[in-house]
């Protein structure tokens, strides 16, 4: 097909609808841009994509080890060292150890593609961290087995006031075993 | 004329150039390394030098004081000559940066060298422990053979003692938190340093590598990072610290690919002394010709020549040398150990005299 304003050969295609009617343009390449369509025809789709999805934040760049543009770094950086996510990926090397943190976020993709996949540390803990651990642990089983223990205890209670019809005293019982979140409770008729 | 401290006067009786233990005829040594820092304090790269001092002090204390080693020697590097430091890299001590003066930032411009510095165990030189290097602490244990076993064995507890001292930087999530984040999790490094002259000679040595590669194990020369395979010795060490164990990684490297590796090199062996013996023992007896009569010889030349000697002496075609003395050679050819020997400084030229003298003088029947 002819372009509409010369004898080259049309490779845009402009459709326009203007007040429901439908104006159909075939234009060359040069006399496209002259009429202000087809000025990107020249740009890969891929780098368009890529441009729109690195400046909308969508994704991250494909090569990791390529910096992110400026506009794409996060603004945020570390409340202890100062570090921003921009310096860090200037140098490689974080500031402190409050790093981790602040760029917890950032730093998982980027932990993985480094270590197979590992996300989390798997291994050896210092003792502080290991006996911090586990008297957290002791603690909270140690509440579970307390908070059983007491469940145990209002149940029987509940049943003798039932039937001793200490209805009152019944209900309060009840209200108790549910706060301490006793799924296994069966509604008391009373 | 460099003087050395008497402190660091090493002797015969470092551990890992004794040429014994497990599989000793392709390992010369296995080498484990922690990184550790200290929690609330910039790393060395980010803080000030008042807080490089700091962290330099209190690590110094307690390693000193942690009863690490039956005997350990403390060096500030920042006030150690540039003679000392190379001659603790040859060593395999430090590293190549640690070695490295660093001016502080910040005025006065070029202010004083920075603040850190080693502690080394003496005399095996098994344990040392780089203070202010990339992280706080850079922990590591060298064996000889294939024993990453004991080293991890060693290095837990020295590490337990330092821990017992000072707080570590540590996370539930992330592990050990490191300057880098490609040390984040268990901050460890395994190693071993391989000869593999046979594997070269067949011509199999690119695929080991890349084998190694497609595990994600790093092949790197005899001095670490960005050194060249000199002769024929190469370090594989691990890459990944986040998401596998200690014991994982233990497992993997010294139970499965080390004896594969040892297994491929003793098969090469096998096959160039039964198919291509001639050749070999002509490179075994050039080599010994030209480190016994040379007057002039490069470091690079002496290496690689030491390493067709050490095949020919773990082949049994040299029995009058033993691995032993091998080894410490690769040592003593090197520019720093060749001036401390010969108590002088020299030039490039003056050492490699001294080098053809030293090695005729030592090999000399």
């Amino acid at each position: 097909m002819k372009c509409d304003r010369c004898d080259s050969e049309a490779t845009v295609q402009d459709i326009t609808i203007r007040n429901g009617v439908r104006i159909e343009r075939h234009l060359c390449e040069q006399c496209a841009r002259q009429a202000g369509l087809g000025g990107q025809t020249n740009v890969p789709l891929a780098e368009l994509l890529t441009k729109w999805v690195v400046a909308s934040g969508i994704g991250a760049p494909a090569n990791p080890s390529t910096p992110a543009p400026a506009r794409q770094a996060p603004v945020t950086e570390c409340p202890a060292c100062r570090m921003t996510w921009n310096e860090f990926r200037q140098v490689d090397r974080l500031g402190c150890p409050d790093c981790y943190s602040a760029f917890e976020g950032q730093l998982g993709p980027l932990l993985e593609r480094a270590h197979e996949g590992g996300f989390r540390h798997s291994g050896k803990v210092p003792t502080r961290a290991a006996s911090r651990r586990a008297a957290q642990a002791k603690e909270e089983s140690g509440g579970a087995v307390e908070r059983a223990q007491r469940i145990n205890t209002l149940r029987k209670q509940l049943d003798q006031a039932v039937l001793a019809e200490q209805y009152e005293r019944a209900a309060a019982l009840r209200d108790e075993i549910r706060r301490l979140g006793d799924p296994g409770t069966p509604p008391t008729v009373i | 004329m460099t003087s050395i401290p008497p402190s660091l006067s090493f002797d015969s009786r470092t551990e890992w150039l004794r040429g014994e233990g497990r599989a000793s005829d392709v390992v010369m040594s296995s080498r484990i390394r922690l990184a550790r820092n200290l929690a609330g304090c910039p790393f060395p790269h980010r803080g000030t030098r008042v807080h490089r001092q700091a962290s330099l002090q209190l690590c110094k204390k307690a390693i000193l004081a942690g009863n690490l080693s039956p005997r350990l020697i403390w060096v500030d590097l920042h006030d150690a000559s540039p003679l000392e430091r190379m001659l603790l890299v040859e060593r395999h001590l430090i590293s190549k940066h640690h070695s490295k003066s660093r001016p502080s930032a910040g005025p006065p411009a070029a202010g004083p060298d920075d603040p850190r510095g080693v502690a080394i165990s003496l005399p095996d030189e098994r344990v040392s422990i780089m203070v202010n290097e990339e992280d706080h602490l850079r922990i590591q244990v060298i064996r000889t053979g294939l024993a990453l076993s004991e080293c991890w064995k060693e290095i837990d507890e020295v590490d337990n003692r330092l821990e017992a001292a000072l707080p570590y930087a540590y996370c539930p999530r992330f592990g050990y938190l490191t300057s880098c984040p490609t040390n984040v999790g268990t901050g460890l490094r395994m190693s071993v340093m391989l000869h593999l002259p046979g594997l070269r000679l067949t011509g199999d040595i690119e695929r080991v590598k890349r084998a190694a590669g497609d595990m994600n194990l790093a092949v790197r020369g005899f001095y670490g990072e960005g050194s060249e395979a000199a002769g024929d010795f190469y370090q594989l060490s691990n890459q990944t610290t986040l998401g596998k164990s200690e014991r994982q990684v233990l497992e993997e490297l010294e139970a499965q690919i080390i004896p594969k590796v040892v297994e491929y090199e003793r098969v090469a062996r096998r096959t160039i002394a039964t198919k291509r013996l001639a050749a070999v023992e002509d490179q075994v007896y050039r080599a010994l010709g030209i480190l016994t009569q040379a007057r002039l010889i490069s470091a690079e030349e002496a290496m690689q020549l030491l390493s067709h000697l050490r095949l020919g002496v773990v082949l049994g075609i040299i029995k009058q040398i033993d691995q032993s003395l091998v080894n410490h050679l690769m040592l003593l050819v090197q520019p720093a150990h060749l001036q401390r020997v010969l108590g002088r400084e020299m030039d490039q030229d003056q050492r490699r005299i001294a080098r053809g003298d030293l090695l005729r003088t030592k090999l000399a029947r």
